[in-house]
C-alpha cells in the first residue's frame, strides 16, 4: 500500500521536503506515518493533519492511497 | 456560491459589481448585500512589513471554504455568496480577502458573512510568510481579530 505525505509552510522548510510517497503493508495511524516521515520524533501538539484534505487527528487510520498532509497552525487570526 | 483561489491582485468591489450582475442582477429577490474586505497591512507585531508570500493547501482550501458555504446555507436563508482569496506574493494594501453575502433581508447576510469570515480565518489552510527589513518570518501565532 502507498499513501502521499504532503508538508507546508514552515514545516515543509524545516523539514526540507514538500511531499513524500511511503509504502506499508498493513493499515496504519497518522501517528505512525509521522514516526515514519518525522525523523523519529513524536507528532507536536503544533503539527495539524490533513487525511484526504479534511482535518484528522494522529489516531486517524489511513489505507491505500490516502494523502496525509502535516502543516503549522493556520495564521488567519484567531476567533473574536 | 462561487469561491476563487487566485494568485493575482483582485478589485474586489468590482468583483462584487460583476457578480451581481451576472447572477443576481435580474432577480429583483436581494435586499441585503454583506461584503467584508481583508487588506494586507504594512505592520504586524510591532515591525513594518515590506511584502507577504501567502501560502495554502490546494484542493484542501476549496473543499474547507465549500463546506463552510454549505454549513452558512443551511443555517441562514441567504441567496447566493461570493470567496475570493488571493495566496502567492502580496504588497501592503492589496485587498487579500472578499467574502459577499446576498440575501432578502440584513439579517441572515450579515450573520452568514460573519461566520465565514470568522471560519475561514481560523481554520482555512492559509500560511502568511512576512518580508520584514531583516529578513521573512512566518506568522506562527494567530494574532487576535
Amino acid at each position: 500500500m502507498a499513501i502521499t505525505v504532503k508538508f507546508f509552510a514552515s514545516l515543509r522548510e524545516r523539514l526540507g521536503c514538500t511531499e513524500r510517497q511511503i509504502d506499508f503493508s498493513e493499515p496504519i495511524t497518522v501517528a505512525e506515518v509521522w514516526t515514519l516521515v518525522g525523523s523519529g520524533q513524536p507528532i507536536s501538539e503544533n503539527v495539524l493533519i490533513a487525511v484526504n484534505m479534511e482535518y484528522a487527528d494522529a489516531e486517524t487510520v489511513v489505507r491505500d492511497g490516502d494523502e496525509v498532509a502535516f502543516f503549522p497552525p493556520v495564521t488567519g487570526g484567531g476567533r473574536l | 456560491m462561487t469561491i476563487h483561489i487566485i494568485n493575482a491582485p483582485f478589485e474586489p468591489w468590482q468583483e462584487v459589481a460583476n457578480y451581481q450582475q451576472a447572477y443576481l442582477g435580474q432577480m429583483g429577490r436581494f435586499g441585503a448585500t454583506a461584503c467584508f474586505v481583508g487588506t494586507m497591512r504594512d505592520f504586524n507585531e510591532g515591525e513594518n512589513v515590506q511584502a507577504m508570500e501567502l501560502e495554502h493547501y490546494p484542493d484542501m482550501t476549496e473543499k474547507y471554504l465549500g463546506k463552510l458555504t454549505e454549513e452558512a446555507r443551511r443555517q441562514w436563508p441567504i441567496l447566493d455568496s461570493l470567496i475570493i482569496h488571493r495566496y502567492g506574493h502580496l504588497q501592503p494594501n492589496e485587498p487579500i480577502v472578499l467574502v459577499a453575502v446576498w440575501s432578502a433581508h440584513r439579517a441572515a447576510a450579515f450573520k452568514a458573512c460573519y461566520y465565514l469570515v470568522e471560519e475561514l480565518k481560523a481554520s482555512a489552510p492559509f500560511w502568511k510568510k512576512e518580508t520584514l527589513a531583516t529578513g521573512t518570518r512566518w506568522v506562527e501565532s494567530n494574532t487576535s481579530s
